[in-house]
């Protein structure tokens, strides 16, 4: 089965401050000529879009979403349902803009939203917005949303950045401002991902963890909460009064299919007209190409598939190992044998497409010799079972995945059997999903992980969370470095990258940051991810974001050709 | 009768108390969590895990979570889900339409076809009918159900398209003759397996009744053979398998687990899958008992129709 907790579907990523012509000059750029997507609706003009809301769009989910507040816990997949539901104050663009949603427009230094060195922070909202029951929005909610996440009791999913905002004040109906404890850059990504809930409806409940707006909710989005069938699909309906374009679909429905073969069969068929998320497994890409009636495209996304070493033991804690291991990965073999050559190789943490993404990062290439000589100059002698011994210390440790990824128990053995070269003894220790991200995951019970995953924070290209010496929860630390790295050059970058609103500036500190861990290799990246969606021909305004955390994101806006 | 009912709750009661510890301590004891769905990502930091496990009472010792549930469940309050923040009464009443719909439909299927079978073949004892039934009997039993739902969907849905290929209902079409359509397969294999043991009890039950001194007293009165055998042999016949029926439930839970999950269906079966995999334990715990006291309730109905049905057997206090 797979489950989120593989971590294959993240997705979302640093706002790159591209134009589009930039966009489609990085390599990025090729999926869309590649795939046809973009040039037909180039050469084509689109028909324009009805009147008035017509017709249905059933997408295809291999994860069913359960989790309908969008600010208490839920996995990425709850996010497709938030997206028509809600709005957020502004939300990142498939270029990395931030475009104003329920804002007038994005604060910044530069018009005044932004003061006293990052700690006064003034919106301007939206006026004539109204609620899907026909209460009027305004900054009350805001102020409510921003409160609640903060709330003692309240099971916010994460109080990152919000835990910063003090005194919140209501200056008017559509005007609120509040103060920062200290300058945190990384809180304009926050809250582009921050959906606002209706105050109205949450504040009458003696528990907003447990308010029935949790299970049929109210926002200001493109699409109202139509029903829900557990287990198999959520019904959402147009909301005729939304602010924004559209929408212009009656109904769309989100529709469950646990297993990710069915789904792509019922793609093939046509029960559904799209996949997105976890998407269409590689071994269907070459096959699905050729459906008729049917587009797919490659769309890449934040997250990195990494060999995640746990610094602490004995072998990997030496940064001459975790080289020698790195040049003894096949990564073109993996990426070509494995994932039929669908994602790219990739030298840093932060994804290629992001503004903050250093290109000039050395590559690293499959070299035996090097991996040989760079364990023969640290001392790893061979022993006679021809496993390398140092200070009686052999070079052996266990790789840990979850049960059932196939593809990924063929890279481990791929792995092994390069490393068994070198003189590592690699071993494999799979778990089920609930046990690898369990303690096992967040206290650094591992050896080694074989993991998907992003480094940074939503999508800010800030990865303190994950990469901070006082990040490391093993160690008391109230993050996310689990590979229990402390590097104090890095520390000190990241804290300042917190605390600057210039991009340029941020941008030096990225790449310093990532020339950084690639010499020291607290992650051994393998590559970036490269998942296929699949949509039916016909389907106008699919537009692949990789800022957003589901290509869902701007369904309001789409429709059938007729 | 109303001491025996008593004694019966009282044993219920306390075999329902020992399921919930079983499960409890299994469930709690297993590896992994409810969080690590959340931590999988890095997107929670542990400040945020922490707190939410604080919230959820999860860094409490066992035996004081387990103290708090019971008495939370005891009040009526089934918990909350971990995942859907749903009371969990609630999510399970939501699956359970569809679990009852596969179940009730495949078990007349079963009780029909296999009581047909049985009866025949106990007639016409040792015929070729009686051996391809036995031959299909025990091939029906030895089949795996995910294997047999797969080779359904192959046949009929991939190879022939007569089938949808899973889900309860097209959507956007509601209707009953969708519905019905999309009932076939998982029906055909959740039934296979009743199909087979019914008819063998029935077989065997039916064999006995036959051979019994008032049949053939009312043969040699010169009742027609029909009469004989639907008015005094099968009646009899019947007894047993109100037993088998009551019996019969857990086994039906534990194939429509499997058949559900072949066939997209959006049961309970499916459910229980996906909360043990999320470590949803609220939602476990409240299958878990759901399905207990289904079970217990079950025994007790066959055993009080048991007695009804045959005064022999009634308890006199």
């Amino acid at each position: 089965m797979i489950k989120h907790s593989d971590g294959t579907t993240r997705s979302a990523f640093p706002m790159p401050a591209l134009h589009r012509r930039q966009f489609l000059a990085l390599g990025a750029g090729g999926f869309l000529a590649a795939s046809g997507f973009g040039a037909s609706a180039q050469t084509k003009p689109a028909p324009p879009p009805p009147a008035k809301p017509t017709g249905q769009v059933v997408v295809g989910l291999s994860q069913e979403p359960t989790a309908f507040n969008p600010l208490m816990p839920g996995i990425e997949v709850d996010e497709t349902v938030w997206m028509q539901v809600f709005n957020t104050m502004w939300l990142a663009d498939p270029q990395g803009n931030l475009m104003p949603d329920l804002a007038t427009e994005v604060p910044s230094e530069a018009n005044g939203g932004i003061s006293e060195g990052g700690l006064a922070w003034k919106v301007k909202l939206r006026e004539g917005v109204t609620w899907h029951d026909g209460t009027p929005f305004t900054a009350e909610d805001v102020k409510y949303t921003l409160e609640l996440i903060n709330a003692p009791g309240f099971k916010a999913r994460t109080r990152v950045g919000h835990a910063l905002v003090k005194d919140i004040v209501v200056k008017g109906p559509h005007e609120i401002s509040w103060r920062m404890e200290k300058a945190y850059a990384p809180y304009l990504a926050l809250l582009s991902n921050t959906f606002i809930v209706p105050k109205h409806l949450l504040e009458k409940a003696s528990d907003p963890n447990t308010a029935p707006f949790n299970g049929a909710p109210v926002g200001t989005g493109p699409f109202k909460w139509g029903q829900r069938t557990p287990g198999d699909n959520i019904t959402l309906v147009a909301n005729e009064r939304y602010h924004g374009k559209g929408p212009y679909l009656e109904k769309a429905v989100l529709k469950y299919v646990p297993d990710q073969t069915a789904l792509y069969a019922q793609f093939r068929t046509g029960q559904v007209d799209l996949i997105i998320g976890t998407g269409i497994p590689a071994n269907f890409y070459a096959e699905a190409v050729k459906l008729p009636g049917r587009k797919i495209v490659k769309i890449p996304n934040a997250s990195l598939e990494i060999l995640m070493p746990n610094l602490e033991h004995p072998a990997l804690s030496e940064k001459a190992v975790r080289q020698a291991l790195y040049a003894s990965i096949n990564k073109q073999a993996i990426i070509d044998v494995i994932f039929y050559g669908l994602h790219k190789p990739t030298e840093s943490f932060a994804p290629q497409e992001s503004w903050a993404y250093n290109p000039n990062l050395p590559q690293q290439s499959y070299d035996l010799a090097k991996a040989n000589k760079l364990l023969d100059d640290a001392g790893w002698k061979r022993s006679g079972s021809g496993v390398r011994m140092k200070n009686g210390v052999p070079l052996e440790f266990a790789v840990s995945t979850t049960t059932g990824a196939s593809l990924r128990e063929q890279c481990q053995q791929l792995m092994m059997q390069d490393w068994q070269q070198v003189g590592v003894k690699m071993t494999i220790n799979n778990m089920p999903a609930a046990v690898i991200w369990g303690e096992f995951y967040t206290r650094s019970k591992f050896q080694s992980l074989l993991v998907g995953t992003a480094f940074r924070t939503v999508i800010d290209p800030d990865p303190a969370s994950r990469f901070a010496s006082d990040a490391i929860p093993a160690k008391n630390g109230s993050g996310a470095n689990q590979m229990q790295w402390q590097n104090a050059e890095a520390d000190a970058l990241m804290k300042e990258g917190q605390e600057t609103f210039d991009q340029a500036k941020r941008k030096a500190i990225y790449w310093k940051l990532q020339e950084i861990v690639r010499e020291e290799l607290p992650i051994l990246p393998i590559y970036q991810y490269v998942p296929v969606e699949g949509y039916k021909e016909g389907l106008i305004g699919y537009e692949p974001n990789i800022n957003a955390r589901q290509n869902t994101w701007n369904m309001g806006s789409w429709y059938w050709a007729r | 009768m109303s001491t025996f009912l008593a004694r019966r709750l009282l044993q219920a009661l306390v075999l329902l108390l020992i399921v919930s510890m079983i499960g409890f301590a299994i469930l709690h004891l297993a590896p992994g969590g409810p969080l690590s769905q959340f931590a999988a990502g890095g997107d929670m930091t542990q400040a945020d895990l922490d707190r939410i496990a604080e919230q959820l009472g999860l860094n409490r010792p066992l035996p004081v979570q387990y103290a708090e549930w019971l008495w939370r469940m005891l009040r009526g309050d089934w918990g909350l889900s971990y995942r859907d923040h749903q009371p969990v009464l609630h999510i399970i009443a939501s699956h359970i339409g569809a679990t009852m719909e596969l179940m009730l439909t495949s078990t007349l299927l079963a009780m029909l076809l296999g009581a047909w079978v049985g009866i025949l073949g106990a007639i016409k004892r040792y015929s070729l009918f009686d051996s391809l039934a036995t031959i299909g009997a025990m091939i029906a039993l030895s089949i795996p159900t995910f294997w047999f739902g797969l080779v359904i969907i192959y046949v009929f849905s991939v190879g022939l398209g007569w089938l949808p290929a899973g889900n309860r209902y097209t959507i956007g079409d509601g209707s009953v003759l969708n519905r019905i359509h999309h009932l076939i397969g998982p029906c055909i294999v959740l039934a296979l397996v009743s199909t087979a043991v019914w008819s063998r009890y029935m077989r065997s039950s039916m064999l006995e009744v036959v051979n019994q001194d008032y049949i053939r007293t009312a043969r040699a009165k010169g009742v027609p053979e029909r009469q004989v055998l639907l008015r005094h042999a099968f009646r009899n016949a019947l007894l047993p398998m109100i037993t088998i029926t009551g019996l019969h439930v857990p086994t039906l839970l534990s194939g429509a687990l499997v058949t559900e999950t072949v066939f997209t269906w959006p049961g309970m079966g499916r459910l229980f899958l996906d909360s043990i995999s999320y470590r949803d334990y609220p939602v476990v715990m409240g299958i878990l008992m759901f399905t207990a006291v289904l079970v217990l309730l079950g025994s007790l109905i066959a055993d009080l129709l048991y007695g009804l049905a045959d005064p022999r057997i009634a308890r006199n206090g």
